[in-house]
């Protein structure tokens, strides 16, 4: 008896320890091209309020999926929802940070946007019409950098991913081929090369395969010192990846465009644009079936508004301009209510 | 003797025989019985959610779901026939591979071994089998998969480029290390301790006798073992053998770090590819409505297939037991 | 007779040169061979080994078990809420699993000896046994993720527990079965009841071995990957007390940060595979040594 008290006592001081005392946990799933920006916010949104955010980045396939069978309180997708899918879930969507997606390249001897690619020949890399990186297209594009004969291998993402969205999107739009036998979409039939799991996943593949190129959001290349190339933009310019052009590229974004901010940001126009740049988004419930934990991803996201724009711009991610968050939470406001029909964020 | 059953009247010698508690004797078998039908109710919840989930796969798509080879999760296309193959293949590549050096194992540990080594070396063979199956995977991935890639993926492909049959089998075109014969490589590793030990247990109950009169009418070791153990085991051994193919279909993790996820057909063993079960770890986070319907038909489809595999494995040692 | 004996027995030792050079190089084949697969076996064992400690070696340090999991890139940090994380959802799969495949083995060995419903059990359970580990959490997801309302450790425990209990309903049937029939009819004599006989004679009999079986289960559970993929995920802090939303652990920590390009979550997945194997192969020989102990007495 006396032990069973004991042991009863010490699992409760145990499970106090581990967990601080009035804390709202919520937990997101979703995207891979946002992590980086929400793991830090995350950490510093902790270290401030004490509540925990879980997010786990399992792909943008996933954020959707999780999120309409209500097992999430938010999702993450980079490939943003069309107008009657959001209506038939009754989910509201709203972007959070930009970023880019890179080319990234394992090949010895190349360093970090030392390689220049245009549109046509990425996409015919990935179609595996391009084979080798002494292939004379190549050459043509980069004289006086020494390129191995050796076989190129392509590293695609394996599960649904915005990412694959963003840069299926671009291809389809350089090359008539691409939109003609793969399209754009979370998920296409790659005719050739290796599966990554998630943004980290390609990465890493990456970095280890010799000879390896893959795509991913430009926070993965910087952090984990990927040499990636650099590509010709619609002005026929070569533009360095980073926020000053990711934001070039977004300056004449219209937001209203499309339901759902649902907008896209590839070849945009501009000398100093990314060809590459996309928003990602948050998707949650009109109807807040647990109100407590919405009006706290609420209170999350708009604390990222008001103090995370550094922590963005650190990792090279673009902050929304201050109008489209007016317009963001003017749509929280008026359209996120609990069941009685209040409004869950207040202002 | 008298006396004392004069004393003892019927009703105090009940007395005195405590009671049987009525209560929880009833309860308790009531409890085993219960407990043993939930056995049963998970495995038909298991095959029932597989089917339920699955039906409207099979549905949409008939009999063309299990030969088809397009997945393309935009269009809405789902066909199981690269997960199949993919299992198939390197299942059939683990065998191939690990069934000869299993029962060399099981061999050496029961003719050969000499006593002092007996421990050990069984002991090494129960470690494999406790490695869990993800660290089989991380060495796969990180320490196999570069070296297989530069001393034998690499060299292989350039001796048989061009040749017939070979040259499309065998042929790397993106030599990373990792694909499907890297995959029954590591399952092959993963399956020795399973089939050796049932093996060398198999072994170890042949009667002496048999093994004593061969050695005594002078066959050497390389006789007993093919002319007296083998044909005695066979069946058995075979029974062993599908269990091990069972373990090699239905691994996960070990084959999703070095299969290298790959969603199309391809005929050389050197490309990556993908098992219906690396499909369903690699996509079900994410998967929704006919997706999510195509990987549990997966799912029933790689059941129904280990079902009949361990079934058939059952029938064959028990044949030997019955004996 | 007894000239036939004598003269049958060989009055020269057999040496090898009297034998037929192609029995003698099969046969020395076969032990050559048999002897490197085995060799072979050992050398893969060892690699994998010296692999976990070299890598796991260099990247433990106390920080490893009081931190929790960094976020992508930050500096320092731990797997402590992996290790407490698997350690409960292990436990939880034990206690679910434990009544109900003792209880299930003691009916196989006691009440249904010969009968049909037993036969057909054992040989379900020996599927169990033997099922794809994925299948087991698929199912548990559409048992308990949607309905609950998110990833939770009960979830992750339940899906380990179906994994635990046909171990040890093998392993609890097996043990009884070797119980001797006499002292169950001793106990019987006696006047106890089925149950008493059960419990305090045949389980008493068997415990070292039943205890095994469930030492046995808690190594084999405590390193499965696929079954919590999809039923308690994972969690980058100390999860929730109701455990709801996802329980942090060391399985698919490791698969995340193994297959992630930052270089301190992969040295964290190897810190961790290195304390998974570790406590995993300490427990499994644990449990044989408590058999071999039982087995001598």
């Amino acid at each position: 008896m006396k032990f069973l008290s004991f042991a009863f006592a010490a699992g409760l001081a145990a499970s106090a320890l581990a967990t601080p005392a009035v804390a709202v946990d919520i937990t997101g799933a979703g995207a891979t091209f946002p992590f980086p920006v929400y793991a830090k916010w995350a950490e510093a949104y902790k270290k401030e309020t004490g509540n925990g955010l879980n997010y786990q980045s399992i792909g943008s396939g996933g954020g959707i999926k999780q999120i309409q069978a209500k097992t999430v309180d938010f999702g993450a997708t980079d490939a943003p929802l069309k107008g009657a899918d959001l209506d038939k879930h009754g989910l509201l969507q709203f972007p959070t940070v930009m970023g880019g997606v890179v080319p990234v390249v394992n090949i010895s001897g190349v360093g970090a946007g030392q390689l220049k690619l245009t549109g046509e020949v990425l996409a015919d890399i990935f179609q595996g019409k391009i084979a080798k990186w002494s292939d004379a297209r190549i050459a043509k594009l980069n004289e006086g950098v020494k390129l191995p004969d050796a076989p190129i291998t392509p590293v695609y993402r394996s599960d649904a991913s915005g990412t694959t969205n963003v840069f299926t999107t671009y291809l389809a739009q350089v090359s008539k081929s691409w939109e003609a036998d793969l399209g754009a979409g979370t998920a296409v039939s790659w005719p050739v090369g290796q599966g990554g799991k998630g943004n980290e996943g390609v990465a890493a593949t990456v970095k280890q395969v010799p000879n390896a190129i893959g795509y991913v959001e430009y926070a993965y290349a910087k952090q984990n010192d990927i040499p990636f190339a650099l590509l010709q933009n619609r002005a026929g310019k070569f533009p360095v990846p980073g926020d000053k052009s990711f934001q070039a590229a977004a300056a004449n974004a219209d937001w209203t465009a499309a339901p759902g901010f649902g907008i896209s940001l590839t070849e945009q126009a501009g000398d100093e644009a990314w060809p590459i740049t996309a928003p990602t988004f948050i998707l949650v419930h009109k109807t807040a079936e647990k109100p407590e934990q919405t009006a706290e991803v609420l209170k999350f996201f708009d604390w990222a508004y008001k103090s995370g724009d550094k922590l963005a711009s650190d990792l090279d991610y673009v902050p929304l301009p201050d109008n489209v968050v007016k317009l963001v939470q003017a749509a929280w406001a008026k359209e996120i209510k609990d069941k009685s029909g209040q409004p869950v964020f207040k202002q | 003797m008298v006396a004392l059953s004069e004393r003892m009247s019927l009703s105090t010698m009940q007395t005195i025989r405590r009671a049987p508690k009525t209560t929880f004797d009833p309860l308790f078998r009531w409890a085993s019985v219960a407990s043993a039908l939930l056995v049963l109710l998970v495995l038909a919840g298991i095959l029932g959610s597989m089917v339920y989930g699955g039906w409207p796969a099979f549905r949409e798509f008939g009999f063309g779901f299990i030969t088809s080879s397009v997945w393309s999760v935009g269009k809405g296309e789902f066909g199981a026939w690269v997960a199949i193959a993919g299992t198939l293949t390197s299942a059939l590549i683990a065998l191939v591979i690990g069934v000869p050096i299993s029962i060399g194992i099981a061999i050496f540990l029961t003719q050969l071994c000499p006593p002092w080594l007996k421990r050990p070396v069984s002991t090494t063979v129960e470690l494999l089998a406790a490695v869990p199956s993800i660290i089989y995977g991380m060495w796969g991935l990180f320490v196999f998969a570069p070296l297989f890639a530069r001393y034998v993926q690499v060299p292989v492909s350039s001796l048989v480029e061009g040749m017939p049959i070979l040259g499309t089998i065998l042929y790397a075109r993106v030599p990373s290390g990792v694909g499907l014969l890297t995959a029954g490589i590591i399952l092959a590793i993963m399956i020795i301790p399973f089939i050796a030990s049932i093996t060398r247990d198999i072994l170890d109950q042949i009667p002496t006798i048999l093994r004593e009169s061969a050695y005594g009418i002078g066959c050497t070791t390389w006789e007993v073992v093919r002319h007296v153990l083998l044909p005695q085991a066979g069946v058995s051994i075979i029974g062993a053998v599908m269990l091990g193919l069972g373990r090699a279909l239905g691994e996960t993790m070990a084959v999703t770090f070095v299969i290298g996820n790959a969603n199309r057909l391809s005929l050389s063993l050197f490309d990556p590819s993908s098992t219906i079960a690396s499909r369903i770890a690699n996509e079900f986070n994410e998967a929704s409505d006919l997706h999510f319907n195509a990987l549990l038909a997966l799912g029933c489809i790689l059941f129904l297939v280990t079902f009949a595999v361990l079934v058939l494995a059952r029938l064959l040692i028990a044949r030997v037991r019955n004996r | 007779m007894n000239d036939i004996s004598r003269n049958a027995l060989p009055t020269q030792p057999l040496t090898w040169a009297r034998v037929r050079p192609g029995r003698r190089i099969a046969d020395r084949t076969l032990k050559v061979v048999c002897a490197l697969f085995t060799a072979l076996g050992a050398f893969v064992l060892g690699w994998i080994l010296l692999m976990l400690l070299y890598e796991g070696g260099s990247a433990l340090s106390l920080d490893v078990f009081t931190h929790v999991t960094p976020g992508p890139g930050t500096e320092g940090g731990g797997i402590a809420n992996a290790i407490v994380g698997s350690f409960i959802l292990t436990l939880l799969g034990i206690v679910v699993a434990t009544p109900v495949g003792v209880l299930a083995g003691t009916y196989l060995a006691e009440y249904g000896k010969g009968s049909k419903l037993a036969e057909v059990i054992r040989f379900v359970n020996d599927i169990l046994l033997a099922a794809p580990s994925i299948l087991i959490g698929l199912f548990v997801y559409t048992l308990m993720v949607p309905p609950l309302g998110g990833y939770s450790g009960w979830a992750g425990g339940v899906a380990l527990a179906i994994i635990a209990v046909p171990v040890i309903v093998r392993t609890t049937e097996d043990m009884l079965r070797l119980v001797p029939g006499s002292l169950r009819e001793a106990g019987a004599a006696l006047g106890a009841p089925m149950s008493t006989v059960i419990v305090h004679i045949s389980w008493r009999a068997a415990r070292a071995g039943m205890v095994t079986g469930i030492l046995l289960a808690t190594a084999r559970i405590a390193g499965e990957t696929a079954p919590l993929l999809f039923t308690a995920l994972n969690n980058n802090f100390w999860f929730r007390p109701d455990l709801m939303g996802g329980v942090s652990n060391l399985p698919v920590m490791i698969y995340q940060f193994a297959l992630a390009p930052y270089e301190n979550w992969r040295s964290l997945a190897w810190a961790g595979a290195l304390v998974i194997t570790l406590s995993i192969l300490a427990l499994s020989v644990v449990a044989r040594l408590l058999l071999k102990k039982d087995h001598a007495r």
